[in-house]
């Protein structure tokens, strides 16, 4: 049996990062910013994770160093696109470029290694019922995130900033403020993700360890129509492909033609909901 | 022209003045946008602001809307000195404004929309329940029906408009000004607006309307203040005063309103269409002769732009035939259709009709650039450039360069830089479609007597209009439209207002008699 248990207990591992990322940029869609800075900020967590856990012992102490260094990484995007009024897109992807950049002289400079940090003392998150606490965080923050959008006060009013910021203002509600909620969210989120990939899915840091993962979250928020559970349905399907790989990979295909999995995935829904979106909107479009 | 008496004025105790400005005064950099403009709109009264565009209304409303600090002048509301920093601080104070580009946020629920930032609240979040309650309250309490779960982007620009209003009434506002609130109207929803505001008025609210249309202001408002160059020019009761006297008082010299153009002497059949079907219009068969402007009268949306769409090659015909001067274009390319003869003045100008970003001299080019401007396809500039001032020349659009941007023009400037350009093209056909929406009454004057004189030159025009000044005063022969199809022609002499409203609203004579 291809399907069964296992696969999806181990899709539900591989889905954590990617589900906590698009979450973040789910919120900033939202908000009006399309952060395509997910990945950057995820590697940002990936490396401040495993550094703080070396050198203090604690994996805790890694999570929440992971969440203050992408938060603060996150910064970058909120004053370069909301105070600065610059292009969100150019600074996400200068973003993720300085992230791999960075990240790899540190753990020259730090752990004084190329490549891969990898030790078997360094400590990573505990396993609860399978799943690292991070884990379940992240279904938490699904229904959490959801709640807060569509029903709470700040919700009702990120949606308004990222729709017409202008009548926000007008009406007292600062979309500056709220833009920069968002991207501050987000970049905690990443840097959940990236303690999630670094201490939870594997113990140890590799460079540019996060292989695509903040930009398949990028895709997550489009397919899931940046709301949450959307998110967390298009994240599965990426966990679902990410284990399917690992699965074929045992059956003696080719590594690199099953770690193309995901990507492939990627790439057909979008093209399917594209497609089906075009053909939705052309009658009414033309009726105007 | 002496400017009109002031005839108005003294009287009001304090304790009826609703807003007072005294003194007013807002420089931008080059221009004296408001210069000690004083305004009193009493308690319970519709006060309208009058003006051209550039008079300096908006400049006003915007000081005292609180999203421009003026250089000079006080601010009173209710008797209260006032010194807004932000539209939210007007808010408070009870203000409350309808932008004419309206502020709401399409993908939200009309109830979001009107609870937005005043949110009823049960344990932190939105009482969904009760911000629809409150909707419905407010809107049967004023006769504003909108459905509260309805997507505010699906709704026609009518319904957008009571949500705003519900918006403001919403937070308590006392006062609201209304900029030029029927610029997207068809007559219908306006004269339901104007019922909304009297009500408004009745209850004791106060309703500053900012326009430059004489006649709504005629029959909904009780005072005007007309401002000219950023100034107060005269303070009217408007029971005693006439459209002329607004008129003249906005322009400085006297204009002629509504003048009924003569007809013209129509020859040979230029544009002629049999049957002709798109998407959404069915089965239209007219023609249009040289010498003769034919108008095409009709609510907005019921096929009016699709037709001329279709006629410009920009919309595929579905079904029926189409000819120009004989030839048959039914489905000949825009370009075409352009070279057998046809000029077009799409009803957007700014995102059709003309390039913005783009030169007022490039915008001139275009089109012509591949006929006469056209020099072993390239576009030398300096023909470009002596093109265009021939052009700023003879159809008086003031541009400073023919180098500055389009959008540096004002509406009624790009309005006339299109037509221009499209009358020089001396095509047999023209396609014109709302030639002077949003446009000051100088510049109407001035288009009309263009299209007047491109008619008598010998040349066919088809105009679609939401005016039906326009269209009487201009048309030799009217066609009504209805959900896409021709439901009546009248020829000038039968084509009053009443007859063809009563065609827009969907009432042939007979279905009219059968509901009465």
């Amino acid at each position: 049996m291809f399907l069964d248990s296992d696969l999806l207990l181990s899709a539900l591992r591989a889905l954590t990062p990617i589900l906590l990322a698009a979450l973040g940029g789910a919120i900033c869609e939202r908000a009006g910013v399309f952060n395509i800075g997910l990945e950057g900020m995820m590697l940002m967590g990936c490396f401040t994770a495993v550094a703080t856990s070396w050198f203090t012992g604690s994996a805790w102490l890694g999570v929440l160093a992971a969440a203050l260094a992408a938060g603060a990484y996150s910064l970058i995007l909120a004053v370069g696109a909301v105070t600065l009024r610059g292009d969100a897109v150019v600074l996400g992807v200068a973003m993720n470029l300085l992230a791999v950049g960075l990240t790899g002289f540190l753990l020259r400079t730090v752990f004084g290694v190329q490549g891969t940090f990898d030790d078997p003392s360094l400590a990573g998150l505990p396993l609860v019922g399978g799943f690292t606490p991070l884990t379940y965080l992240s279904w938490a923050a699904v229904a959490v995130a959801a709640v807060l959008l569509s029903r709470h006060v700040w919700g009702l009013r990120l949606r308004g900033v990222g729709e017409a910021p202008d009548a926000a203002a007008t009406l007292g509600v600062s979309p500056v403020k709220y833009k920069y909620g968002a991207i501050l969210t987000s970049g905690v989120l990443c840097g959940l993700a990236g303690a999630q990939l670094a201490l939870g899915n594997v113990t140890l840091f590799t460079e540019n360890m996060t292989a695509g993962r903040g930009w398949i979250a990028v895709v997550a928020v489009m397919l899931g129509r940046a709301a949450p559970v959307g998110v967390l349905l298009a994240a599965l399907l990426f966990g679902l492909a990410e284990a399917a790989g690992f699965r074929l990979q045992g059956l003696g295909l080719p590594q690199q033609a099953t770690d193309a999995a995901p990507y492939v995935v990627t790439l057909g829904a979008l093209f399917l909901t594209t497609a089906r979106r075009r053909r939705r909107i052309r009658p009414s479009g033309a009726a105007s | 022209m002496t400017p009109p008496q002031a005839d108005v004025d003294g009287g009001a105790g304090p304790a009826d003045v609703a807003v007072e400005l005294r003194g007013i005064t807002k420089r931008f950099p080059g221009t004296l946008a408001n210069d000690a403009v004083d305004l009193t709109v009493r308690r319970g009264e519709i006060h309208a602001l009058m003006g051209e565009n550039g008079a300096g209304k908006s400049t006003l409303m915007s000081v005292l809307y609180g999203m421009e600090r003026a250089d000079a002048g006080t601010v009173r509301i209710d008797g209260r000195d006032t010194d807004f920093a932000s539209p939210a601080d007007a808010m408070a104070a009870g203000l409350g404004m309808v932008h004419q580009s309206f502020k709401l946020f399409d993908s939200l629920t009309v109830a979001e929309n009107v609870v937005y930032a005043a949110e009823p609240r049960r344990f932190g979040l939105v009482d969904r329940a009760a911000a629809r309650r409150r909707v419905r309250e407010l809107a049967e309490q004023h006769g504003l029906f909108v459905d509260p779960d309805a997507r505010v982007g699906d709704l026609p620009v009518g319904l957008r408009q009571r949500v705003e209003i519900l918006k403001l009434l919403h937070r308590g506002a006392r006062t609201l000004i209304l900029d030029e609130p029927t610029a997207v109207l068809t007559p219908a929803e306006a004269d339901a607006l104007f019922a909304v505001l009297k009500s408004l008025a009745a209850e004791g609210r106060t309703v500053i309307l900012v326009t430059h249309k004489l006649r709504e202001v005629l029959e909904g408002s009780d005072h005007v203040t007309v401002l000219r160059d950023g100034r107060v020019v005269a303070r009217l009761v408007t029971a005693k005063t006439s459209a002329d006297a607004i008129a003249a008082a906005m322009t400085g010299r006297a204009v002629q309103l509504d003048r009924i153009h003569a007809p013209g002497t129509p020859g040979e059949v230029v544009l002629d269409t049999t049957g002709l079907s798109t998407d959404a219009v069915h089965d239209i068969t007219l023609s249009v002769r040289a010498g003769e402007i034919v108008g095409i009268a009709g609510v907005a949306g019921n096929g009016q732009s699709e037709l001329i769409e279709a006629l410009a090659g920009l919309r595929p015909v579905t079904a029926g035939r189409v000819t120009l001067k004989d030839d048959d274009i039914t489905h000949a390319s825009a370009t075409e259709r352009r070279l057998k003869g046809l000029a077009y003045v799409p009803e957007d100008r700014h995102a059709v009709g003309t390039a913005p970003a783009a030169s007022v001299a490039d915008n001139l080019a275009m089109g012509h650039h591949r006929t006469s401007l056209s020099h072993r396809g390239l576009l030398p500039p300096t023909s470009v450039r002596a093109h265009a001032r021939r052009l700023i020349e003879r159809f008086g659009i003031k541009a400073s360069t023919p180098d500055v941007p389009a959008s540096a023009l004002s509406g009624g400037n790009l309005q006339k830089l299109l037509i221009g350009r499209e009358l020089a093209h001396d095509a047999p056909l023209l396609l014109v479609e709302q030639p002077t929406r949003g446009v000051d009454i100088g510049a109407i004057q001035n288009i009309h007597d263009q299209l007047i004189a491109y008619r008598d030159a010998g040349h066919a025009v088809l105009l679609v209009s939401a005016e039906l000044s326009e269209i009487r005063g201009l048309a030799d022969r009217v066609l009504v439209m209805y959900e896409g199809r021709i439901t009546a022609t009248y020829d000038k002499t039968e084509a009053d207002e009443r007859t063809l409203g009563l065609a827009m609203a969907g009432g042939t004579s007979a279905r009219v008699e059968a509901a009465d």
